[in-house]
């Protein structure tokens, strides 16, 4: 009847999408960082899975435009929430602001999502287009042979001796420019630090949280994003200190 | 002289409103929306009434000083509202309700309206119970009750402390239903300066807009009063700061007779005055004393000992003593006086000596601290905000505060004054309560006129008046009334005085408290009927009123209640020296047992004394409208 | 009750009427006593502007226990004042000290404009409340009040939500003036009881459409409202708002609508 009002015309309903397209994209990043810690594993590894996704062809775009949907609608979302708040506050700000109990993440949502914002351009550019580092993007650099099968769920889904494009090579060069890794450093920590009040937030927004867990869900989403973010230092880290090479 | 016509109805008492009900004049539905009501007040006497005339049909206008109708001072009741549910099969019944209600109040209310108020206290928990008000239950999800001074059985039904805010935001939630229907239009902060009388009917008020100042005229084919009580003229009481008399009072100058003003009921818990910057007094709900033991030292000389020094048997439980099978839960007229005889004896407490002891020990030696937190945990919370002490390690300090006045504008059976279409509801009126009012029941009595009273009644009057035939606010009834608002108000700018309003009220409340409260002489009086119009002279010489009328002016509200107050004051003294007795909450020291309990004088005061206004500078008029009990003996009342 | 005494400085924000600029004015207040109420201070500084010919500060107050949700000062940064769970009229300045600076604003939100000084107009709740705040029960059609059992575990928690006293601290402590709270108390209250059932999906969508309508921003969870509640009402309300609503769309949107017809008579 008026579910689409409901949901986008709503403050509640805008929070709802945020918060499963929250949900969306915090899975997404969780199997991506999974994926890509591959990457301490045999050449092999990576490489057999890039060129798996690769290989799903219009699949693989479903994904990707799905996810830019999701991404589109959870700024969309945001914005529309953000200036409607900004409205709401009035035009005479407190003399005097004092904070009471909001988390240090949440209250830098907006800079800590514009930034995340920037990454995920520049993380596009860098590792799919190829616009940012091109000597060094995949397809400018020598095919890799795979020396074993790559399974999915105990299929076979890249056979030996394939020729695969050499996603490895391609993040170690990246992450050699101290700048680049940096940057990206950065980046994820601040990722994190959204995740943190985001993930936790999602729990209220989809009514699911409860006074009596608080705490509980509290310590696992910042244990989770804890984790998280050394998931994600761990590549670039280890490229620096030459781990991984 | 004014017509006290009290039309109670025939038949026997138990019948008289039901076969009412079915004898009275109707209004086609087709024709109620074509009257206009105007409720001033949103308390739960006015929520409930605005609610319920607009589901007959009514046009209702609500006004309200408040900024919402939820403001109203109803919130505050603590304890609990009764009802003759016997859900606690403890014996109780309607009849019991009444009597305790009419002995309560010392035989000095209309036995028959006493009657209807127990009859559809019932109707109140189940109409309260189908709103959503989350009263307390037990674990098996029946209502819970407690019980109450001045009653041997346990009939209150309450919300934890907050039982007043619970039942006013139920009809505060039916009032905004009706307004969201169309049936009520509601104007927030508007003050009502005046009533008008059209060829002796009340049609109307006029209403002075608190934001903006402008004054407007509004017309009815009927006006209910549902203003609550004027204890302010105290200064310092229980009440809101805003609570006044105003609408009350320019109703009586209008014609309206005012019943018993000197009936005013002084709460024997409240926490003790600590300066003279002091702007309220706060009430410690009567429901401690299910548990709280009430005491003061034996010997004067111990008075300033830390209590917990004085042992038990240097103690005086002094209810426990004078009142063996009431105790602690007396009645709060006898529980006030004797803490202000053991304070007088020289041995209250705390540095003022104005105060008495409510110990919680052997209560937390019984159910233990947590049992004593979850009954009473957010009235020990207010306690040590207020006074930054700790009543689970010390015994609070109270003493006694005005709380609620019985008298009020004199009303029929209908709930209708003297002047034919006011009518006048909850604490505004005298009805109910005689001379002392019972621990919750001015929650029920309220709703009751609102829900279940004057929607019924109202009727009777507006069958009489043809349909559409208010009159025009062009009248000039209208435009006089303006006038004189728009006088008084250029009067008060033009003292331009050198006192702020606060310092008359002050004044005023000192002399009412010292001549007109917990006991009163024919000396004291006197002095007061000499004291108080000085002072109001001294007031329209020397007041400062600050700032315009064209806008949000608090020091010209407060000027215009305070002057109403210092008129009020003066009345409320010439009622207290007329009625030459004792009874309840009135207590002339010349009229006492040796015993110090009150003596009624029921040969020469069995009566309700109505004043009439006779214009300015002359003495008002005492009519007299006398109590006959058909149905109980009038006994002296024994809480022994 | 003690006689000491100490002077403060209040700063006080100061506008003569709706939509007029303001301004901040300092008062040096002389002869504090702990025990006064922060009202009864500002009381004394009234008295003592209108004994020097200026107009007294407008601000908003009536029960002084607490409950009428009437009072409404930001204070230092902080609706209600420094303390947790009271309102400003149970604030007393034995929490100050000699020679501090109070900084006092009107509770802010463009929901709320400001009437005259800190008192500020917020007719807005009573309009959430009029689209659906309540349970259509006409007087005089209400069973009998056993007839309904309510678990107490329930009967509490709704008593909980329905502590809410209006006063919109709520919103003032917001960063984005969501007024999500008190809906979420007032929603949560009638949701959670039999009574409230018939009208439960209605109620949600309505009241949350007319908390959008007004100018009141959304919740970013981060529970300024609960902390600034003189009553502590839960945020954890807030979360059966969300859940309540999330129902009530997808239930409208999928329930079965009668057809209507028929004759009246």
């Amino acid at each position: 009847m008026d579910l689409v009002p409901n949901l986008f015309g709503s403050t509640i309903g805008r929070k709802l999408i945020m918060a499963v397209t929250g949900l969306l994209l915090i899975l997404f990043v969780i199997g991506h960082l999974v994926g890509n810690l591959q990457v301490f594993e045999d050449p092999d590894k990576i490489n057999g899975y890039a060129h798996f996704l690769q290989s799903l062809g219009p699949t693989l775009w479903a994904v990707r435009i799905a996810l830019l949907v999701v991404v589109g609608l959870h700024i969309w979302a945001a914005t529309v929430l953000a200036l409607e708040s900004r409205h709401a506050r009035g035009d005479e700000p407190y003399a005097v602001r004092r904070w009471l109990r909001a988390t240090f993440a949440s209250r830098y949502m907006r800079w800590t999502g514009y930034v995340v914002l920037a990454f995920i351009v520049y993380h596009l550019a860098q590792f799919t287009l190829g616009y940012a580092q091109p000597d060094s993007f995949k397809t400018n650099l020598a095919h890799y042979t795979m020396r074993s099968d790559y399974h999915v769920l105990g299929i076979t889904v890249v056979r030996a001796g394939t020729e695969v494009l050499d996603v490895r090579t391609m993040v170690i060069r990246g992450f050699s420019n101290p700048l680049v890794s940096v940057f990206y450093i950065i980046a994820v920590g601040l990722l994190s630090l959204h995740l943190l009040h985001g993930a936790e937030s999602l729990f209220q927004t989809l009514g699911l949280k409860d006074d009596r867990w608080a705490a509980g869900l509290r310590l696992v989403v910042t244990l989770g994003c804890a984790a998280y973010f050394l998931g994600n230092l761990s590549i670039p880290g280890s490229v620096l200190a030459g781990i991984l090479r | 002289m004014a017509k006290l016509e009290s039309k109670v109805p025939p038949g026997p008492l138990a019948d008289k409103w039901q076969s009412y009900k079915a004898s009275m004049r109707l209004v086609n539905p087709a024709n109620k929306r074509k009257y206009e009501v105007i409720v001033v007040g949103a308390g739960l006497a006015g929520s409930s009434a605005s609610a319920t005339l607009s589901e007959l049909g009514y046009k209702v206008s609500n006004f309200v000083f408040h900024d919402s109708p939820r403001r109203a001072h109803s919130i505050a009741a603590q304890g609990g509202i009764n009802a003759a549910k016997n859900y606690q099969n403890d014996g109780d019944s309607v009849h019991r309700l009444f009597y305790d209600t009419l002995k309560g109040g010392d035989y000095r209310a209309r036995e028959s309206n006493v009657h209807r108020l127990a009859e559809v206290s019932a109707n109140i928990i189940d109409q309260c119970a189908a709103q959503g008000v989350p009263f307390a239950r037990e674990y098996g999800g029946l209502l819970a009750n407690r019980s109450f001074g001045g009653a041997q059985v346990s009939r209150t039904f309450y919300a934890r402390g907050q039982t007043g805010q619970q039942l006013l935001l139920g009809a505060y939630s039916a009032l905004s239903r009706a307004v969201a229907g169309g049936g009520v239009t509601l104007h927030t902060q508007m003050e009502m300066l005046d009533l008008v009388v059209v060829d002796g009917h009340a049609k109307g008020i006029i209403a002075r807009n608190l934001v903006t100042g402008e004054v407007t005229r509004h017309t009815a084919d009927a006006v209910v009063l549902a203003t609550g009580g004027y204890g302010n003229v105290f200064n310092l009481s229980t009440y809101a700061r805003g609570s006044n008399a105003t609408a009350i009072w320019r109703a009586y100058k209008r014609g309206a007779c005012f019943a018993n003003p000197c009936f005013t009921q002084i709460h024997p818990t409240c926490i003790p005055v600590s300066g003279d910057y002091q702007s309220k007094l706060t009430l410690m709900s009567e429901s401690l004393r299910n548990d709280g033991r009430i005491w003061v030292p034996k010997r004067k000389e111990d008075r300033l000992k830390p209590p917990g020094s004085i042992p038990e048997e240097d103690r005086d439980y002094y209810l426990e003593r004078m009142y063996p099978s009431f105790g602690n839960l007396s009645p709060r007229d006898i529980s006030s006086r004797a803490a202000k005889r053991v304070c007088d004896e020289g041995r209250g407490v705390g540095e003022t000596g104005l105060g008495v002891y409510l110990d919680f020990g052997e209560a937390i030696g019984r159910l233990g601290e947590a049992g004593v937190r979850e009954r009473y945990g957010n009235l020990f919370d207010i306690y040590h905000e207020i006074t930054n002490e700790n009543a689970y390690k010390v015994p609070m300090r109270i003493f006694p505060a005005v709380h609620y006045t019985m008298g009020g504008l004199w009303v029929d059976y209908d709930l209708m004054s003297n002047v034919p279409g006011l009518f006048v509801l909850g604490e505004a009126n005298f009805s109910d309560h005689g001379a002392n009012r019972l621990g919750a029941s001015a929650l029920m009595q309220g709703l009751a006129d609102g829900y279940f009273v004057v929607p019924y009644t109202i009727g009777n009057y507006l069958a009489t008046q043809k349909p559409g035939s208010r009159p025009s606010v062009d009248r000039p009834e209208f435009l006089q009334a303006k006038q004189s608002v728009d006088a008084g108000t250029a009067r008060l700018f033009g003292i331009n005085g050198k006192q702020p309003v606060s310092h008359f009220h002050k004044r005023l409340g000192h002399l009412m408290w010292q001549y007109c409260g917990m006991a009163r002489t024919r000396e004291g009086l006197e002095k007061g009927l000499k004291e108080i119009p000085a002072l109001r002279a001294e007031f329209w010489e020397n007041v400062k009123v600050p700032g315009s009328a064209d806008s949000l002016n608090q020091s010209l509200e407060q000027a215009a209640r305070v002057g109403d107050f210092l008129e009020l004051g003066e009345l409320m003294c010439r009622d207290a020296l007329a009625r030459d007795e004792s009874c309840g909450c009135h207590f002339r020291e010349e009229h006492q047992y040796p015993d110090g309990e009150c003596k009624r004088d029921d040969e020469h005061f069995a009566h309700a004394a109505a004043w009439e206004y006779a214009g300015e500078g002359k003495e008002p008029v005492r009519n007299v409208e006398n109590l006959n009990y058909e149905s109980v003996k009038m006994s002296v009342r024994n809480y022994k | 009750m003690s006689t000491k005494t100490f002077s403060v400085t209040i700063r006080v924000w100061r506008q003569s009427a709706a939509g007029r600029p303001g301004r901040f004015v300092d008062y040096p207040v002389a002869g504090v006593s702990p025990d006064m109420s922060f009202l009864e201070m500002l009381d004394v500084v009234n008295d003592g502007l209108t004994l020097k010919g200026e107009e007294p500060i407008a601000f908003a107050h009536d029960c002084r226990e607490g409950i009428c949700g009437t009072c409404s000062l930001t204070i230092d940064g902080k609706p209600h004042g420094p303390h947790e769970g009271v309102a400003t009229c149970q604030t007393y300045m034995r929490s100050y000290k000699e020679g501090d600076l109070i900084v006092v604003e009107p509770f802010r939100a463009r929901a709320f404009p400001v009437q005259k000084d800190l008192v500020t107009d917020r007719s807005a709740f009573d309009k959430i409340q009029q689209a659906g705040g309540f349970i259509t029960a006409r007087t005089g059609s209400a069973p009998d009040a056993n007839s309904v059992p309510i678990a107490k575990g329930v009967a509490d928690l709704a008593m909980d939500a329905a502590q809410c006293i209006g006063c919109g601290a709520c919103v003032a402590a917001c960063k984005n003036s969501s007024a999500m709270l008190f809906v979420a108390a007032k929603v949560s209250h009638l949701g959670l009881l039999p009574q409230g059932q018939p009208e439960r999906d209605r109620r949600v969508l309505s009241m949350v459409r007319t908390m959008d309508s007004l100018g009141f921003g959304g919740c970013t969870n981060q529970y300024e409202c609960s902390a600034a509640c003189p009553k502590l009402i839960s945020h954890d309300f807030i979360a059966r708002l969300n859940r309540d609503y999330a129902k009530a769309v997808f239930r409208t949107a999928f329930e079965p609508v009668a057809a209507g017809g028929g004759g009246e008579g």
